[in-house]
């Protein structure tokens, strides 16, 4: 069977489409300072502000993996108007402009904030301008990703074989377990994968609402922003490390939990 | 024929956007203003009667944008250090002009309910201080004022530029920060603690038109109204000290 061919418009917009990731790349990789990339990598601010990247946005991930799939069956489940509601609302942080979602996280876990008023005054907890916030701005931003592409999996799953479960005697939990969850696993994963990503590359919200200091809440987009004035030369480096790593984890995973597809 | 179809699709939204650009600009002015001119330049501008753009930011992010080729006509920054780079990188005409001179003062919310009196009360426990990155100009004269008292303060976060400081006092998740003096005047929201003399830091704030301005004439038209007396003026209701 020959592979059907995509027909040449296409082909000429998919090559611009592609033009226009390729073209900033390509810029970041002339101007690369190369033989200062592996000084960059060994720079201990470099790897305090990578550390805290890989984990501000895998505990983010987590969280969204926790919280994130039942929303999206909850969200699968429900129907009409309320279904509508609740998916606008999944889906805001998607739209909200990043610093616009830093000032909603401030003015709810705040010092001043709804939630973070009495946390403070009950309990001296205050959120901002700790690693928590970090984590806390990335989970709020990302997680719509992640929300999506579990409830674009679960309306894309035969119930029958729920059904058949649940004929055969199996429990709602049980069901869940061990037979939504398996055949979620794709959506799960490249909705996990999305997530991560955009929590990687986390800015607006984070420097908003977390702050900006070494080892606590800079994770690495916040470091090159603060270089690219100081030491541009080192900001490129140290962008390239930051899309060196995420382009390893994500062909890495990809081609080991799905068998490249 | 599709294909046709596609790029001319593509061209006419280009176009669209080219003219939607173009109705916008009958001699509208560029200025890359430092974050701190914020309010004060709006200001100017309509007295200047002067149909100016701002693009405001920390001025080591708009030192970064002019000398990574970014298009204006004028640049105000918060020192003369950034200034200087951008005159290196042959961007600047003429000759910039100090046109308002800045000090540095402790912002701290309405009242002042944490009682902070000094530099030297910034470094108590417990405290949640507040400044610019040591690459905002802001931040370096912080740091400098903190070293003229012999204060080692641990701030919660190093923000990008000196609004942010302000707004991080004025939404009360910080109990203290050290911004200017015209920030703590043009903001309803926080009190200024004065910093003496000995231990403040006097900032110089340089203007200049660049050299691939746009709108020449509207350029100097404006620098001009920034030196001149009623520009002068303005700054000095904002908190400024005159040049």
């Amino acid at each position: 069977m020959s592979q059907a061919r995509v027909p040449a418009p296409l082909m000429a917009l998919a090559g611009l489409g592609l033009l226009l990731f390729l073209l900033p790349l390509a810029g970041l990789v002339v101007r690369a300072p190369w033989g200062q990339v592996g000084q960059e990598l060994l720079a201990p601010e470099t790897a305090t502000a990578l550390g805290l990247s890989i984990f501000c946005s895998v505990t983010a991930t987590a969280i969204a993996l926790v919280l994130g799939i039942p929303l999206a069956l909850v969200l699968s489940r429900t129907t009409g108007t309320l279904r509508s509601v609740l998916r606008a609302l999944t889906t805001l942080p998607m739209v909200l402009p990043p610093v616009v979602g830093g000032v909603a996280l401030l003015l709810a876990f705040g010092r001043r904030g709804l939630v973070g008023a009495p946390l403070y005054q009950l309990f001296g907890v205050q959120i901002p301008f700790t690693t928590t916030a970090a984590v806390i701005a990335e989970t709020f931003v990302a997680m719509p990703f992640l929300v999506i592409a579990v409830e674009g999996g679960l309306r894309a799953l035969d119930q029958r074989y729920e059904e058949t479960a649940r004929a055969l005697g199996a429990s709602s939990w049980k069901v869940f377990a061990r037979v939504t969850l398996p055949l979620l696993r794709p959506a799960i994963f490249s909705g996990a994968v999305l997530c991560w990503a955009r929590a990687l590359g986390e800015f607006g919200a984070t420097i908003t609402f977390a702050g900006n200091l070494p080892g606590r809440t800079q994770t690495v987009p916040l470091a090159v922003y603060i270089a690219l004035e100081s030491k541009p030369e080192g900001a490129i480096a140290l962008s390239l490390v930051l899309l060196a790593v995420s382009l390893a984890i994500l062909i890495g995973l990809r081609d080991r939990w799905l068998g490249a597809p | 024929m599709i294909k046709t179809v596609g790029v001319l699709i593509a061209l006419v939204a280009l176009a669209s956007c080219q003219t939607y650009v173009d109705t916008t600009s009958p001699p509208t002015l560029t200025v890359f203003a430092a974050a701190s001119l914020q309010p004060t330049f709006d200001r100017i501008a309509g007295q200047a009667h002067v149909d100016a753009r701002f693009n405001y930011a920390g001025t080591q992010t708009l030192t970064v944008q002019l000398t990574d080729g970014a298009q204006g006509d004028v640049f105000a920054s918060a020192d003369t250090t950034h200034m200087t780079t951008v005159q290196n990188a042959g961007l600047i005409a003429g000759t910039p002009q100090v046109f308002a001179h800045n000090r540095l003062e402790i912002a701290v919310a309405k009242g002042n309910p944490k009682v902070i009196h000094s530099l030297a009360d910034l470094a108590r426990n417990g405290l949640v201080v507040v400044l610019a990155d040591p690459s905002v100009p802001a931040g370096k004269y912080a740091q400098q004022a903190l070293a003229k008292a012999g204060v080692t303060v641990k701030p919660a976060s190093l923000e990008l530029q000196v609004t942010a400081v302000l707004n991080k006092v004025a939404l009360g998740e910080a109990d203290a920060g050290i911004v200017y003096v015209s920030d703590v005047s043009t903001s309803a929201k926080v009190d200024g603690i004065a910093i003496p003399d000995n231990q403040n830091v006097v900032a110089d704030y340089p203007i200049a038109a660049l050299k691939n301005a746009q709108h020449k004439g509207t350029a100097d038209a404006f620098i001009r109204f920034v030196l001149s007396p009623d520009g002068q003026s303005i700054l000095k209701a904002a908190g400024f000290e005159p040049a």
